[in-house]
């Protein structure tokens, strides 16, 4: 039974969660979110297994196989955008430091 | 238990996301940030390969690259006032993994604790699908954005929440009851629509974090039912930021948690019809140009309408011309203003306008009442006095920005409509207010222009 062992990770990470986000300034809301967005596609792992594993149904492999596609459309784009955005803020005009 | 080599990796994975999320504290740091969750996410996937019990690959990598066909153009095209929209769709694929995943593990036949957490992940994952949808809907305006609400809809959807969950519970008690699935997803696929029609427009970034949270959350209990610390780690990190910027929004918005969700904001409406026509003072861009123009001190205000009308470049160049002229413009921000937490200043940062002269609500106010002229573009109930003066208001108690203590407050707005509340702005009838009727958009560049014409 590792499930102790689980609440306990899930306890001190959603604490490490809480203190994070509570520091992160609101010009970076936007960013913020849609990093953490582009993290929840972790569900990419699970979909890989599905997708892989051996012995696996048809019904699994088809579920696993869609679950990659929109994961890492997720994963993909979330990324993506954060970092596009974040390449915007800049904090004056070059050269006028 | 068997050594294996994705183990350390996925330790090595969670610390890039925690170390990913600290850097976001600060503009600074913050790309070196996503580039450290762009490592952990990398690594997560890589080592996942490598696990003994993933043998086939070839539809891995084909469903590998067509979401990553599909994620690239979405990236790299959305505009940036379309950011909240892409945040709503990208949560409904990402919570669709996640709710898939958990269908596919229940009808392998799991027993116990794990089909309670896989109920868990697909009940939030589904749920969420549709929710993000809908919210997607509503900020591309395919839906309507004002509230929909019918007599009885908390006991609705409280009934719907209720018959799933007694589903679940029915099928974590006994196997025999796994013919419940079907219902139990679209029971949840339901909820998640009527989660959302009651909720308006404005209330939107409080809604897109909060999905946030429900989509880690449910990659959680999916580590949970999978024994996957890293899946829980993640969902965890996830789940806790959503929910906290989601209380954050509500706080700004003096609002508790149970009345966004439940409210039915705006409904207030009905009484809007006593209005009657009160002057205005109104000017043309050539005077509001003269004003700004001489000037010390301007403060912009934007709102949601400057989203719209993709103002953002054209308030950049104001920004230029009146800052070459000595006049120290500054804008404020507040924090609810637009569609997403924090909107408003990717929009300015588009239009390079530098970060340090964004000044946030508690900052901005203190200094309103030395402030020449104010300049609200496409903002509304963020700067309507009633929220401090009228305890009757359906926004009282909600803080706003102070435009009403500078010396002139000028409003580019298309016409006298109320805002997303329903609720008349007394700022427009002050002696002190200008409004400027238009586009913000091209009333913006008429006062480019106007202010850069009579710098002799």
């Amino acid at each position: 039974m590792n499930y102790e062992f689980g609440f306990y990770v899930f306890m001190l990470a959603a604490f490490l969660g809480f203190e994070l986000i509570r520091k992160v300034s609101p010009l970076l809301h936007t960013p913020l979110m849609s990093l953490t967005n582009a993290i929840a596609s972790i569900s990419v792992v699970g979909a890989i297994i599905l997708t892989g594993e051996q012995g696996g149904s048809t019904l699994s492999r088809v579920l696993g196989f869609v679950a990659v596609v929109s994961a890492t459309t997720n994963l993909v784009s979330g990324y993506l955008i954060t970092d596009r955005m974040l390449k915007m803020f800049k904090k004056r005009e070059p050269g006028k430091k | 238990m068997t050594f294996e080599i994705y183990q350390p990796l996925y330790i090595l994975a969670a610390f890039f996301f925690i170390f990913g999320l600290k850097s976001m504290s600060s503009p600074a740091t913050a790309r070196r940030g996503v580039f450290s969750a762009e490592l952990g996410m990398l690594i997560a996937v890589v080592s996942t390969l490598m696990r003994h019990e993933v043998i086939s690959y070839e539809w891995i990598i084909i469903g590998l690259l067509v979401g990553t066909v599909i994620g690239i153009p979405i990236a790299v095209l959305m505009p940036m006032t379309a950011v909240p929209q892409r945040t709503a769709i990208s949560q409904a694929c990402g919570a669709l993994a996640s709710a898939l995943i958990g269908t596919a593990e229940f009808y392998k036949g799991q027993h116990g604790f794990t089909v309670g957490a896989l109920m868990l992940e697909t009940l939030l994952g589904f749920l969420t699908v549709t929710a993000s949808v809908m919210a997607w809907g509503k900020l591309q305006e395919f839906l309507p954005g004002r509230p929909i609400t019918f007599k009885g809809q908390n006991i609705v959807n409280l009934g719907v929440l209720g018959v799933a969950v007694a589903f679940a519970v029915a099928m974590v008690v006994s196997p025999a009851n796994s013919f419940l699935y079907p219902y139990f997803v679209g029971l949840a696929l339901i909820f998640g629509v009527l989660l959302i029609i009651p909720i308006g427009g404005a209330d939107m970034p409080t809604v897109i974090a909060l999905l946030n949270s429900y989509s880690g959350l449910s990659s959680c209990a999916m580590g949970f039912a999978l024994d996957n610390k890293l899946l829980i780690i993640a969902g965890a990190l996830d789940g806790s930021s959503g929910f906290i910027l989601s209380i954050i929004m509500c706080r700004a918005m003096n609002r508790s948690f149970t009345n966004v969700l439940f409210g039915g904001f705006g409904q207030v409406q009905t009484s809007a019809g006593k209005q009657e026509a009160r002057p205005v003072r109104s000017a043309s861009p050539e005077e509001a140009a003269g004003i700004l123009a001489d000037s010390r001190s301007v403060v912009i205000i934007p709102g949601y309408g400057m989203a719209v009308a993709q103002a953002q470049h054209k308030i950049r160049e104001l920004h230029d011309v009146l800052t070459k002229r000595g006049v120290d413009v500054k804008f404020a921000i507040h924090p609810v203003a637009g569609r997403m937490p924090g909107h408003m200043n990717v929009l300015l940062a588009e239009a390079d306008v530098p970060y340090d002269k964004l000044i946030e609500m508690e900052d901005i106010n203190g200094e309103m009442a030395m402030t020449d002229v104010s300049l609200i573009v496409g903002a509304n109930d963020i700067v309507n006095p009633a929220a401090e003066n009228d305890p009757k208001s359906p926004i009282a108690g909600m803080p706003i920005l102070d435009a009403y203590k500078s010396r002139t407050v000028m409003v580019i707005k298309r016409g006298m409509s109320p805002g997303f509340a329903g609720i008349d702005n007394e700022l427009y009838y002050m002696d002190k207010t200008l409004m400027l009727f238009g586009d913000a958009k091209s009333f913006v560049a008429s006062l480019v222009k106007e202010v850069g014409a009579n710098h002799d």
